[in-house]
């Protein structure tokens, strides 16, 4: 086979699989999500996470607006410390607002749901989330509803 | 005593290979500027090893994929989930089958023909008559061989993934009506750049470096006979299949394990 040939097959191949390469980064995976103009963190404190991971959403209306950054245990509060960071774009958040954790899907995967509050100033970089419930623990459910019922009987 | 004779022979057999293995693989890595200033011995071995397997990947990688999309229908329609497929489908396909069965694909198509290759120059004298006109046959043909393979692989399974998560799209959404938009919101959703993608991608640079090393050592160490050639490819898939599945799981420990 000719030399030429031979160059316009390997840069056919090169070319089709970096494209595949492209395909896989902006329909496959969150690559998109990647790119946006910034973002700023504010921390949140909950008495209970229940299962929410990492890269967990944040949302507010149904909306993503965000992701977890960061879940740790804070020593001296006893509780848990969870970092969201929260799109540029989405600047101005009441300093009142409230975040709770949320169920979503069959398989009952945790996000963040964030409420407005009314106030006029908004959330900064590194602010805190006064407002917080935490996730809801089936166990403490139930035996506070069958508690409950027995003290009803009585 | 036997037994302990035989451990102890095949031991030292397995590090002197391993010591003459890696010897050949640091006279390769010196190469590398032979290779990058002849552009055209590249060329060549890029399109014998890269586009000559082209077909065969993306063959698999879409049956591959279709098979992942009947197969998770089949199963997540039990629980009423199969909105999840696109997860199911890309998350297999970019962490595990893309970087594994293209590897292995690959050890068959393009690592046998090259030891074979390899093995038949030597046993013809072509590599000692190069020498003899003060041609260092590892870097004339060894090294744009093995930059070749470790430039094809990594291309050819990011290949392999993008056209089974299209198989898993038409097997799914085309044949079993699975709605497309969840099939590729819930995808997106889920599958990491830099965790997913750029792991699988690392694991296939890997194995890339594991195939081409196994499959010119052995050629280049064959015995000079149709008995050791023959023995010598049939060593290339086994070993290169060996390392593939053991590599995999060490990486996969290591990038996951944390998580």
């Amino acid at each position: 086979m000719q030399y030429k040939s031979i160059e316009i097959l390997v840069g056919l191949f090169v070319s089709l699989c970096i494209t595949a390469l492209f395909f896989l980064a902006l329909q496959v995976s969150n690559f998109s999500d990647l790119q946006d103009n910034g973002s700023y963190t504010v921390i949140a404190h909950f008495e209970n996470v229940g299962g929410l991971k990492n890269k967990a959403l944040v949302s507010m209306a149904g909306v993503p607006i965000g992701r977890v950054a960061d879940i740790s245990f804070d020593t001296d509060s006893y509780d848990a410390l969870v970092k969201l960071r929260i799109d540029a774009r989405y600047n101005k958040m009441p300093s009142d607002t409230s975040a709770s954790i949320l169920t979503s899907g069959l398989l009952g995967d945790k996000y963040i749901g964030l409420t407005p509050g009314g106030l006029d100033e908004f959330l900064q970089e590194g602010d805190t989330i006064e407002l917080t419930q935490s996730a809801l623990v089936l166990e403490r459910l139930i035996s506070q509803f069958l508690f409950n019922a027995s003290d009803k009987d009585k | 005593m036997k037994l302990f004779q035989t451990i102890g022979h095949s031991s030292l057999k397995f590090l002197a290979k391993l010591g003459r293995s890696s010897l050949f693989l640091f006279s390769i890595s010196t190469g590398l500027a032979y290779t990058l200033s002849r552009p055209n011995l590249l060329i060549k071995q890029l399109y014998s090893i890269g586009v000559l397997t082209f077909w065969l990947i993306a063959v698999s990688g879409l049956f591959v994929g279709m098979v992942l999309g009947l197969q998770g229908v089949y199963t997540l329609s039990t629980y009423g989930a199969e909105s999840s497929l696109g997860i199911m489908v890309a998350a297999s396909l970019v962490r595990e089958l893309g970087p594994v069965v293209s590897a292995l694909l690959f050890a068959g198509r393009a690592g046998s023909a090259l030891t074979a290759e390899v093995g038949l120059m030597k046993a013809t004298e072509q590599l000692s008559a190069m020498e003899m006109m003060a041609i260092d046959p590892l870097k004339y043909i060894i090294a744009p061989r093995f930059f070749a393979g470790f430039i094809s692989l990594p291309l050819l399974a990011a290949l392999f993934s993008a056209v089974g998560v299209l198989g898993g799209y038409l097997a799914g959404v085309e044949l079993l009506n699975v709605d497309a938009g969840a099939y590729w919101s819930q995808m997106q959703s889920v599958i990491d750049f830099h965790d997913d993608i750029i792991n699988g991608i690392i694991k296939s640079i890997i194995f890339a470096w594991l195939v081409s090393w196994i499959a010119l050592f052995e050629g280049y160490d064959a015995l000079p006979t149709s008995a050791g050639i023959s023995r010598a490819t049939t060593r290339t898939v086994v070993n290169s299949a060996f390392a593939i599945l053991l590599f995999d799981f060490l990486l996969t420990a290591l990038m996951y394990g944390e998580s």
